[in-house]
């Protein structure tokens, strides 16, 4: 089971290299503002990520208009795709599971 | 903008360092985005605690990590490990294990309400800095008192209790009424003495302890009001005391109130009273002891004859403890100490090896950008992980050990319970534990951290000299420092105990058993009865196969009971406590002499013909003559008279000097009366009680038999205390040797540790210096060449050990020398024992690196680089 930020985060780098606010901004604007990540959280979970080599550091500037020299991006790699992707398919699981027994809307 | 720098100043170093920057500028952006001052303090309000949440969460992630890598290191080098965990768990063993005890019986406060008010007064002549008391003057003085909130007295009274099951002996106490509130304590159930129960003509009462009461009575709450008979008199209980409540000795088991009937008053020279006071607030031990001497002073006045030589004192409660006990466990402490040093001074020493050689894998590590920071939490997490489950060990070793140390508590402490590994402990062992990681965490801390990052990188590994291999010497040297004081010191008391067992008792304890046989008052207070109970035991027993002899006495040698003196009167002057003439009194039958093996060395021995109607006699020690006869001829003693115990006595004979308070004590004078002459209902604390047999077969085998005889004479008679003279003999050297054994197991293990850093020391050495010595021997370096540069630093190291070392174990052993029974401190065969010991472990120590060092293969050697 992977921690809510940590998912957050591949989502949110899974389209796109990401600096540390961008993901912020990110994560808040597809939760409706619902998880904000706090930049201690952030970047503790970035830190276990890149020793776990979800993600990696990269030395390219996507967005060079809002560059900074102080600015890291981050990047997904195949094995955090990887993860994201079975912590979907455990989600999609776990959802199937509670509408088999009518606790969620939509078709077993 | 500062006040997030300082709250990022929470994490980590390596996390703020890499993150930090990044961290900052987020926090910066959202401060841009908030809009109006609310929002604002609102970012602000919640930066604090996520801050801080969060850099716990990085802190513990860091631990965790390392926690990891140094796992993973130590399954890499398992004999490392276990060798260091070992080393802790000896060091935090025996450190933890003597303090609990030094703990328990020394630091730890009694287990009374406001223990550091509580005293006890006693009497003070020039004989005896602690005397007890007589009545007479405990009334007196308690009476002129004014700095005691309360004063109680008690004394010790053991009785034969006859309940539902067989008679049985009971240890306990008489004390005034008000001696338990002075304690401060209150009853279980029940209540305690009120002054009505002290009247002589009130009705008996008892209050049992805890223990008598669940072991004799079921723990029965019915059991106020009951009535119970001691030595043949009925007493009410009428209370029952908590189960910690042990006083004034932990096998007390029932208290009775203390009564005299007035003519107890009249001799104030029967000093057989203690007494306990509490200090009124604000009363300084000062104070009372000024007032107290004041007091004894007019005392001393007004009665110059009985009291002109009596003082008094005051001394804290707690202050009771021995001081042989005291120095025997403060011995034991520092020898501990010296252990832990030992202990920590080795693993200091390993884990700076460790480091030196892992220089390469720390420099890469720093290279790859781990941080000075992050090593030096690496290398503290080592030596914690490694200290951490040593001290878990050195706890159960300690555990263990402590039951065995049980003997160093003086038997006296008024406490429940014995010794044992409790919180109090724990978290002596916990800081102890967290010392030493950090004490031998910290040398390659210190030398690691310090270096240039990449000199490990650039160097050969071979580098490790310099002011390294002086530390570690230096190491190396407090071990062998360390280890020649416990030798000595270990050694000393050795020679003082093998001093103490050899010397005389003055009878020869082999072969002969011993019990108490405690015949009760009002039952056997005339002699007539108890002429008949000894004959018919003694007859029966002699009849017995293998038994030679056997006898009574009031109180054996080295017992239980060591007092009992009395005062002596010469050429038929009046008995004067004043003149401090005093000698043992006890009352013998005959036979005792030749069961104990005590030597007649003039007249003869006490018999049956000596009864009431004829002469009164005495046999006397040899001390006893010299001490009020110094100038006559040896010869002419027999026959010349004194004043004791009531009664003029002519000497019939002299017997040898029997150390009756123990073999660290001098002879005192002692007199032997026959126990026929004495009144009825006279001196009854000294009616021969101690029964003693001298067999050539096995003495143990004869308890059955002789509790046989005595329940046929007497079935109502208790018979307690059975135990071979050998093992009283023993139990007197008891906690000595017990402290010795714990001691040697200090100075082995201290031997074992210190040969192990030494080896250590110099294997490392060779190993750093192979290339080197390879060259030399291309060179044409002779074996001996070699032999001497290893084999050289080897007796550097010796030699600056030994010398401080025999220093600070003479400074042990003066400050001990209480202790060494006449064995000097600066004992010549103990130290060059000492001596000799260290230099074979030197030279154990150094012979496997020596003979590595001698074999080193040129071609190989040089090859290597």
């Amino acid at each position: 089971m992977l921690p809510v930020a940590t998912y957050h985060i591949l989502l949110a780098l899974a389209a796109e290299d990401l600096h540390g606010y961008a993901i912020i901004q990110e994560v808040a604007m597809r939760t409706d503002g619902e998880l904000t990540l706090s930049a201690g959280t952030l970047y503790r979970s970035i830190q276990r990520m890149l020793e776990q080599g979800y993600i990696v550091e990269t030395r390219d500037r996507p967005a060079p208009e809002d560059d900074d020299e102080r600015r890291r991006y981050y990047r997904i790699t195949p094995l955090g795709i990887a993860t994201a992707r079975e912590e979907a398919r455990r989600l999609a699981q776990l959802v199937r599971m509670a509408r088999a027994k009518g606790l969620a809307p939509g078709k077993a | 903008m500062r006040a997030y720098n300082l709250l990022l100043r929470f994490y980590p170093k390596s996390f703020r360092y890499e993150y930090g920057g990044e961290m900052r500028a987020v926090f910066a952006r959202r401060l841009r985005d908030a809009t109006g001052p609310f929002s604002a303090m609102a970012l602000w309000l919640g930066a604090i605690p996520e801050v801080l949440g969060n850099a716990g969460l990085v802190h513990l992630d860091l631990l965790d990590q390392d926690l990891r890598y140094t796992l993973r290191m130590l399954r890499r080098a398992p004999g490392f490990a276990v060798t260091a965990v070992l080393i802790v768990a000896l060091g935090i063993g025996a450190t933890t294990a003597a303090f609990s005890v030094a703990d328990f019986v020394l630091i730890r406060p009694l287990p009374f309400p406001g223990p550091e008010r509580l005293v006890r007064v006693w009497e003070r002549t020039s004989d005896y800095s602690r005397f007890e008391l007589s009545p007479a003057n405990f009334r007196d003085w308690k009476a002129a008192s004014t700095v005691f909130e309360r004063i109680g007295m008690y004394h010790l009274v053991s009785a034969n209790m006859l309940g539902a099951n067989e008679p049985m002996r009971v240890d306990g106490a008489a004390v005034s009424a008000d001696l338990f509130p002075t304690l401060g304590v209150q009853p279980l159930i029940g209540r305690i003495f009120v002054d009505e129960d002290d009247r002589s003509e009130a009705g008996g009462t008892a209050i049992l302890s805890y223990r008598l009461w669940q072991t004799r009575f079921g723990g029965d709450p019915g059991v106020i009001g009951q009535q119970l008979s001691l030595d043949g008199t009925a007493h009410t209980i009428i209370g029952v005391m908590p189960r910690e409540f042990r006083f004034p000795t932990p096998d007390t088991q029932l208290w009775r109130a203390l009564r005299f009937a007035e003519e107890a008053y009249v001799d104030r020279n029967d000093n057989w009273m203690y007494a306990v006071g509490r200090l009124r607030d604000g009363v300084s031990l000062d104070q009372a002891r000024a007032e107290m001497e004041l007091i004894a002073a007019r005392f001393a006045r007004q009665y110059p004859k009985e009291n002109g030589k009596v003082s008094a004192t005051v001394v804290r409660f707690d202050d009771d403890v021995p001081q042989q006990s005291r120095l025997l466990l403060i011995a034991l402490c520092g020898a501990a100490a010296c252990v832990l040093l030992i202990a920590c001074a080795n693993l200091a020493n390993l884990l700076l090896a460790r480091a030196l050689g892992r220089r390469r894998e720390l420099a890469v590590r720093t290279a790859m950008g781990a941080g000075r920071e992050r090593m030096i939490r690496q290398l503290m997490t080592e030596s914690l992980l490694l200290a951490g489950i040593g001290g878990a060990l050195g706890v159960a070793v300690a555990v263990m050990a402590v039951p065995l140390l049980n003997r160093l508590v003086p038997a006296t402490l008024p406490t429940a319970s014995a010794p044992a590994v409790d919180i109090r402990v724990l978290v002596f062992a916990l800081g102890l534990t967290a010392i030493t990681g950090i004490a031998f965490g910290l040398a390659p801390v210190l030398r690691i951290g310090g270096e240039a990052d990449l000199g490990g990188l650039r160097e050969s590994s071979r580098a490790g000299g310099g002011q390294k291999e002086r530390l570690r010497s230096a190491l190396v040297v407090a071990e062998i420092i360390a280890s020649v004081v416990l030798l000595v010191s270990a050694g000393l008391l050795m020679r003082a105990l093998l001093t103490i067992q050899a010397r005389d008792p003055g009878f020869r304890p082999e072969g002969v058993l011993t019990l108490q046989t405690p015949l009760p008052i009002p039952k056997y207070g005339k002699l007539a009865t108890r002429e008949a109970f000894y004959s018919r035991v003694l007859d029966d027993v002699r009849a017995l196969p293998g038994v030679i002899d056997a006898g009574f006495i009031s109180y054996l040698p080295l017992g239980r009971m060591r007092g009992g003196i009395w005062p002596v009167a010469l050429d038929g002057r009046e008995v004067n406590r004043a003149d401090n003439q005093n000698a043992f009194l006890r009352y013998v039958t005959p036979g005792y002499f030749a069961t104990l093996g005590i030597a007649i060395r003039q007249g003869r021995a006490l018999a049956d013909s000596d009864a009431r109607d004829r002469q009164f006699v005495a046999v006397v020690s040899e001390s006893f003559v010299k001490r009020y006869w110094p100038d006559v001829d040896p010869n002419t003693v027999v026959g010349r008279h004194f004043t004791f115990a009531f009664a003029e006595r002519v000497v019939v004979g002299v017997a040898g000097d029997v150390r009756m308070r123990g073999l660290e004590r001098q002879a005192e004078p002692q007199v032997y009366l026959s126990y026929k002459q004495v009144d009825d209902d006279s001196i009854i604390g000294y009616i021969p009680r101690s029964f003693a047999v001298r067999s050539t077969t096995p003495p143990e085998a004869l308890a059955p038999s002789i509790r046989a005889i005595i329940a046929r004479v007497d079935p109502s008679l208790p018979v307690s205390e059975v135990a071979t003279l050998t093992d009283v003999v023993d139990r007197d050297t008891a906690s000595r040797s017990v402290q010795l054994r714990v001691l040697g197991a200090f100075a082995v293990i201290a031997f074992v540790l210190a040969g192990i850093g030494i080896h250590g020391l110099l294997s490392f050495a060779v190993s750093q210096r192979a290339q080197e010595i390879g060259v030399r021997i291309a060179l044409g370096a002779k074996p001996s060449d070699i032999l001497s540069m290893v084999a050289g630093r080897s007796v550097v190291l010796a030699v600056s050990g030994q010398v401080p070392g025999i220093a600070l174990a003479y400074a042990a052993g003066r400050s001990m020398e209480a202790l060494l029974a006449g064995v000097k401190p600066a004992d010549a065969t103990t130290l060059a024992a000492a001596v000799t010991l260290v230099l074979v472990m030197m030279f154990l120590g150094s012979l496997f690196p020596t003979l590595r060092a001698l074999r080193v293969d040129p071609l190989t050697a040089i090859r290597t680089e």
